[in-house]
């Protein structure tokens, strides 16, 4: 999963629905604790966020990033308020565990490269060829299919040493899941998940320990969030073919583009798919990362000041975000998560 | 009164005493009960297969188990001369103002946490080896006949022999602390005796100190076996973290240890995954308890003597 550097301030500003909601769920006027657990991805930013509304929602916010694994269990076991997951729980599995699930932030995944003489954001890759290249069948700079992608690029005869993600990640997830989706010789040959079973390359723990790997080993290759790849972290990235053929470079504008373009609405308990979007200067590789809510919370006091604190972040935490290199939801998406709130306050 | 507090401190440390054996115990059995659904799903297959696919849950512990083996083996193969240098080097020869300054230095590389090594190993060690000690092995001993296999080429700076180094590095001080107190307990009269007789210090060790302390020396070899066996962070840095088993020493492979530190927060409750975890610290409690039981006995022969 993924934060976002980059500046583009446009995205967001869903801010004037939260009023209705806030009405909606109530403000009870004692201080109320609540408890979180899950995607560590997301652990920074709820940090943050909890500490900004304090004062406005006098909510105190007790949040574990224990992995998505662990908040999918620990919310179906009712031992927090809320869980973080950075892949969407399946629809039959929110059903019988009496979830409620909506995306709370996003991000985006960048290709870090090392390849000698060539320039930060100059080589252009398109899905199927990074797919050939972590499956071990690409495995030369020079390779035929690489310089189709880069007329005018003067590649080297050096071997690619793709590196990926060797403890659980939800960056993995993200990763896999789009090489699954644009090379049907990936999706049966490793397929997507948080650990797969990679057929070449090496593994490194953490998306610093994949930076540091992809740095150190000349002809390397990673995939790492794209808040990571910032300049003071010396990382070239690549361009990606986006989905309608043209190369697109990572930024926040092609993330929310990506976004924008998603079909929010036809998506069962939001759980749609970022990847590989159509429309202009989409990023092929974005996420969002997930909140599950209790449908009937054992004190509704707490499941209802679960709802005012992420109310409060829609309206008021999209600087927050930005600041930790994260996308924030699209204005359409937060009304239409806020609908669905609603229906659990009935 | 006195009676009663006897009674009582008698009762305390009773029960200090059992406690670690029940914990121990639990440890073990819940280990087992945990990775029971793996063991039953892949029976003993599990210790043979090579796979580990969390997409398919097809699990096995071959690559693992062969990587934590190899690894920890030829640590040892490094350190054991190290060691045994260092300690020769602090009881025999050392002039006895050098002795103190070595023997703290030894005792403080011990206390360096392992993620130290780690990234020390991940960042300076590994790039620095694969620039000049690995295209000097692959270009030697890789011409070799019968063991060329294991001295073959492999890209990339993380391999299995840069994983056994740190851990050689990391254990060598435990062995050579170890040697060096079994070397001072030797009688002075003997090797006064030995030295009386004409004998080089060589000779002193080879035929008075190592004869009279060769199973403590081997307990101690065995306990830095034991923490090479286990070792997580320092590994996981270098080792490169693949399923796959090479011949050669410069591919990248795993560890028990590294994998289950690497696959267990991600690893979703009542999985298939996670019971093949459990099941690999299951058997990595095994590899280590046989070898602390090995090293035990040799103490005990010592002690015995």
């Amino acid at each position: 999963m993924t934060p976002s550097l980059s500046h583009a301030a446009t995205l967001l500003r869903g801010a004037a629905v939260s009023a209705v909601l806030a009405a909606a769920v109530g403000t009870p006027a004692h201080a109320q604790a609540i408890t979180g657990a899950g995607s560590t991805f997301a652990a920074p930013i709820y940090g943050a966020w909890a500490d900004a509304s304090k004062a406005a929602t006098r909510i105190t916010l007790n949040y574990q990033g224990n992995g998505s694994g662990a908040g999918q269990k620990m919310v179906t076991q009712r031992t927090v308020d809320f869980g973080g997951s950075d892949a969407p729980m399946a629809h039959d599995k929110l059903a019988a565990a009496k979830l409620l699930q909506f995306p709370a932030v996003m991000g985006a995944v960048d290709i870090a490269v090392n390849v000698p003489g060539v320039a930060d954001g100059r080589l252009r890759l398109d899905g199927p060829t990074i797919a050939d290249i972590y499956l071990g069948t690409i495995t030369a700079w020079n390779d035929p299919a690489i310089v189709k992608l880069n007329p005018g690029v003067k590649l080297p005869g050096l071997a690619i040493a793709p590196v990926y993600r060797a403890d659980g990640s939800g960056t993995t997830y993200v990763f896999t899941s789009y090489l699954s989706k644009v090379s049907p010789d990936f999706k049966s040959k490793v397929g997507a998940d948080k650990a797969v079973s990679w057929p070449a390359g090496t593994g490194a723990k953490g998306t610093a320990g994949v930076a540091g790997a992809v740095k150190n080993t000349l002809g390397g290759i990673g995939y790492v969030e794209s808040a990571y790849a910032t300049p003071e972290n010396h990382l070239a990235t690549t361009q990606l073919r986006d989905h309608d053929g043209a190369f697109v470079r990572p930024s926040l504008a092609s993330f929310a583009a990506a976004a924008a373009h998603a079909d929010w609405a036809g998506a069962k308990d939001f759980a749609v798919d970022l990847n590989d979007q159509p429309g202009a200067n989409a990023w092929p590789i974005v996420s969002a990362t997930f909140v599950l809510v209790p449908t009937n919370p054992a004190d509704p006091a707490k499941g209802a000041a679960v709802i005012k604190f992420f109310d409060w972040a829609f309206s008021n935490g999209d600087a927050t975000a930005k600041s930790l290199q994260y996308v924030a939801l699209p204005a359409s998406v937060k009304t239409q998560v806020r609908a669905a709130w609603n229906s659990l306050a009935k | 009164m006195t009676q009663k507090g006897d009674k009582a401190f008698s009762l305390a440390v009773h029960t200090a005493g059992l406690f670690v054996l029940v914990l121990l115990g639990t440890i073990i059995v819940l280990l087992f009960i945990g990775g029971l659904p793996a063991f039953r799903a892949f029976g003993p297959g599990f210790l043979v297969s090579s796979a580990w696919n969390p997409v398919t849950g097809s699990f096995g512990a071959l690559v693992s188990v062969y990587g934590t083996v190899v690894s920890s083996v030829l640590a040892l193969l490094m350190a054991v001369p190290l060691a045994f240098g260092v300690a020769f080097f602090l009881t025999e020869l050392a002039p006895s103002w050098l002795r103190r300054p070595v023997g703290t230095a030894i005792e403080l590389l011990a206390a360096v946490p392992s993620i130290i090594y780690g990234m020390w190993g991940f960042f300076v060690l590994a790039p620095a080896v694969s620039a000049t000690v690995k295209p000097w092995l692959v270009s030697t001993l890789g011409h070799l006949p019968g063991i060329a296999g294991a001295f073959r080429a492999a890209p990339g700076d993380s391999s299995i022999f840069i994983a056994s180094l740190v851990l050689a590095i990391m254990i060598t001080p435990f062995i050579a602390a170890t040697m060096r107190d079994v070397f001072l307990t030797v009688p002075v009269i003997f090797k006064e005796s030995a030295y009386g007789l004409g004998c080089t210090p060589w000779e002193v060790m080879r035929r008075i100190v190592l004869p009279y302390t060769q199973a403590s020396v081997v307990g101690g070899i065995m306990l830095g076996l034991g923490r090479a066996l286990g070792e997580t962070m320092a590994v996981t840095f270098v080792i490169g973290n693949t399923n796959r088993i090479s011949t050669s020493i410069f591919a990248p492979g795993n560890t028990i240890a590294s994998l289950v530190a690497l696959e267990f927060p991600e690893a979703e409750s009542g999985s298939l995954q996670l019971s093949s975890l459990l099941a690999l610290g299951f058997i990595l409690f095994v590899i280590s308890f046989v070898v602390l039981a090995i090293s035990r006995a040799l103490l005990a022969q010592r002690v015995r003597a």
